[in-house]
């Protein structure tokens, strides 16, 4: 009961939040929610099956630019490439998951690290698809009679939602889409299968769980979610370079994760806000331009505070936030 | 030939420099199972060390490498005493995050205090070079090539002829039959973080040697050393210096051979390209060993 009323006060919050914050405050509240769909990926890979992945930057790639070229070069409805970019996405997460099947750990952490270099080297070359070094435009999302592009403004009676309104609302409802899929799956066999492969991979294969499937599986739907994550993102930037899809994207996905708290259903959601939000506020805050002035700059202090707080928290709450409400009883050795 | 033996020198000195960073990598996987992120950030901190006790403060460049290397123990035991002490027995996931946190801090620290722009490094080579038999060699180069092998020499003896480098590999094997004899764990575990520290400063300094220098980006070399530990097998010290000079040997020959149709800068990622091949066939790299999983 207490979990359902804390639910919808959160669905209440999160549906009224683009009427009460300004235009630059809601854009970085539709990028948390739309890095949010992508952690909440990551977060059936690693929190439900235990596998490490620093490629998460290469699966919203592959996304964004599937978005591109379907929806700009082709002209497609959103409809159609915001679901392609996911389908697209997992074809190359299921392709990486055999090789899971070979390596454990951070061994598997440093070839997903690999794949993120490999990428970005092929979409600086790529310039047919990406645009090279220069970078190239992505589309806005145009679903029918909806049109999400700078400056339009649709009207439900007397309310006017903005084009920022609009990607809230859309990366909310694919959120809860993802949210929802995530929920579920933790009850079923696949998710049970996950689980045991987590805790114990030799036990599950001996009870009769298909690792390799079950890999496989992780992977893909980690990708999908990835790959409708990147095609939104690149598409609210509407202008992206390959370096955008960097080392420090994937790891900003990982600590959204951690901080959010491994392998629980609120996590992704309340851990990109901290990841994602937070570079954003420290810039923000008051007393920082003074002491740019004193030759230091903005977006250093930021990055310190941001690696410190990691830290920190980490050491402190190794939980997540998530685990705040639930704190084990006694204290664990 | 000739540029065969140039490009040759050039991979062999680049992968001397990897392998003092893989080693760096090494020694502290092997005695906590983490994988340290934070080496790019102390091979930085290394580096700017050195440079600022030799051009600022003014020491002789030779005790201004003495002194930064002490420093840099220091802060990798400090790392391992208020930090990682305190998480040991986590998820690696979580270990491996806390070292990213503390490498994005200590890199931008060193940005914030030090400013943006390339320093000097203070050292009396800088870009002096010599001919032999048409190839040019950097001074700095040999130099660099020399104490990488004095070092690993060093390491080497260190970790099999004393007690404490025995008490590593003890602890490593195996941590609680260690303790139970006697041995100072902790105080074991944080020898390891300052001896990957010291072996950062020496990593760093010949990073910034000709023709790099002291900057921001130059902690990325430790992302670029990622293949040479994988391919040596992560916990083994001997793979991280065969890793390292093989990933050295194949950046540099990349560089002077790859075709074009490959794309620019092909040879950043052709380290990846050869580790993700050889782990495929070797899941544990060269010199990995398999782990015992039980039920």
């Amino acid at each position: 009961m207490r979990t359902r009323i804390v639910l919808l006060a959160a669905v209440l919050v999160l549906l009224v939040l683009p009427f009460q914050l300004g235009t630059s405050a809601l854009t970085t509240g539709t990028f948390v929610v739309i890095a949010a769909i992508g952690a909440t990926g990551l977060n059936v890979l690693t929190g439900y099956a235990g596998q490490i992945s620093l490629g998460h930057a290469f699966f919203l790639a592959v996304g964004a630019y599937t978005g591109a070229k379907l929806g700009e070069d082709l002209g497609w409805s959103a409809a159609l490439w915001i679901p392609a970019a996911g389908v697209v996405a997992g074809v190359f997460g299921a392709l990486v998951g055999p090789v899971a099947l070979r390596l454990s750990g951070l061994y598997l952490a440093i070839v997903t690290l690999g794949l993120v270099f490999i990428g970005q080297h092929v979409f600086f070359n790529a310039e047919s698809l990406t645009g090279g070094p220069q970078g190239r435009t992505f589309p806005p999302v145009v679903i029918g009679p909806f049109d999400f592009s700078a400056g339009q403004v649709l009207r439900v009676g007397s309310l006017q939602i903005d084009s920022n309104g609009l990607y809230y609302y859309l990366a909310l409802a694919l959120l809860a889409g993802a949210t929802a899929f995530a929920w579920n799956v933790r009850r079923t066999r696949s998710g049970r299968a996950m689980v045991a492969v987590r805790e114990r991979e030799i036990a599950a294969s001996v009870m009769g769980v298909d690792v390799r499937r079950v890999k496989v599986a992780a992977f893909t739907a980690a990708a999908f979610m990835a790959g409708v994550s990147g095609a939104l993102y690149a598409s609210y930037l509407s202008f992206a370079q390959p370096g955008e899809w960097s080392l420090l994207l994937s790891i900003q996905f990982v600590a959204a994760v951690i901080v959010g708290g491994m392998g629980t259903v609120a996590g992704p959601l309340l851990g990109s806000a901290v990841v994602f939000a937070l570079p954003t506020l420290l810039k923000n805050l008051p007393f920082l331009p003074e002491e740019a002035a004193g030759g230091v700059s903005v977006s250093d202090l930021s990055s310190i505070a941001y690696g410190l707080l990691i830290v920190v928290f980490l050491v402190l709450q190794p939980r997540g936030l998530a685990g705040l409400p639930n704190q084990p009883k006694e204290a664990h050795s | 030939m000739t540029e065969f033996l140039q490009l040759l020198f050039q991979g062999v000195s680049l992968g001397a420099t990897y392998a003092l960073v893989a080693l760096g990598f090494a020694v502290v996987y092997r005695s906590s199972g983490v994988i340290n992120f934070a080496q790019g950030a102390m091979l930085l901190l290394g580096a700017y060390a050195v440079s600022w006790l030799a051009v600022d403060v003014g020491l002789a460049f030779g005790l201004a490498v003495l002194a930064a290397t002490v420093l840099l123990a220091l802060a990798g035991a400090a790392m391992h005493g208020l930090v990682l002490r305190r998480v040991a027995g986590r998820p690696t996931f979580v270990l491996v995050m806390i070292t990213i946190g503390i490498g994005i801090a200590v890199t931008h620290g060193v940005e914030a205090a030090f400013g943006p722009d390339r320093r000097l490094l203070g050292d009396p080579w800088g870009s002096a070079a010599f001919q032999l038999g048409g190839v040019t060699i950097n001074t700095v180069k040999v130099w660099g090539i020399a104490v990488t092998a004095l070092a690993l020499g060093a390491y080497f003896a260190f970790d099999r002829y004393t007690r404490w480098g025995l008490a590593m590999q003890a602890t490593a094997a195996d941590e609680e039959a260690t303790l139970s004899v006697g041995v100072p764990v902790r105080r074991v575990h944080a020898c390891t973080w300052a001896l990957a520290g010291a072996l950062a400063t020496l990593g760093g300094l010949f990073l910034a040697g000709f023709p790099g220098a002291p900057q921001p980006a130059l902690g990325d070399a430790a992302l670029r050393a990622f293949p040479a530990i994988v391919l040596g097998g992560l916990g083994s010290p001997v793979g991280a210096v065969v890793g390292g000079v093989l990933i050295g040997v194949v950046e540099v020959l990349t560089s002077g051979y790859a075709p074009a149709s490959l794309g620019t800068n092909f040879y950043a990622v052709a380290p990846y390209i050869a580790m993700i091949a050889i782990l495929l066939v070797r899941p544990y790299g060269l010199f990995g060993v398999r782990p015992v999983e039980r039920m």
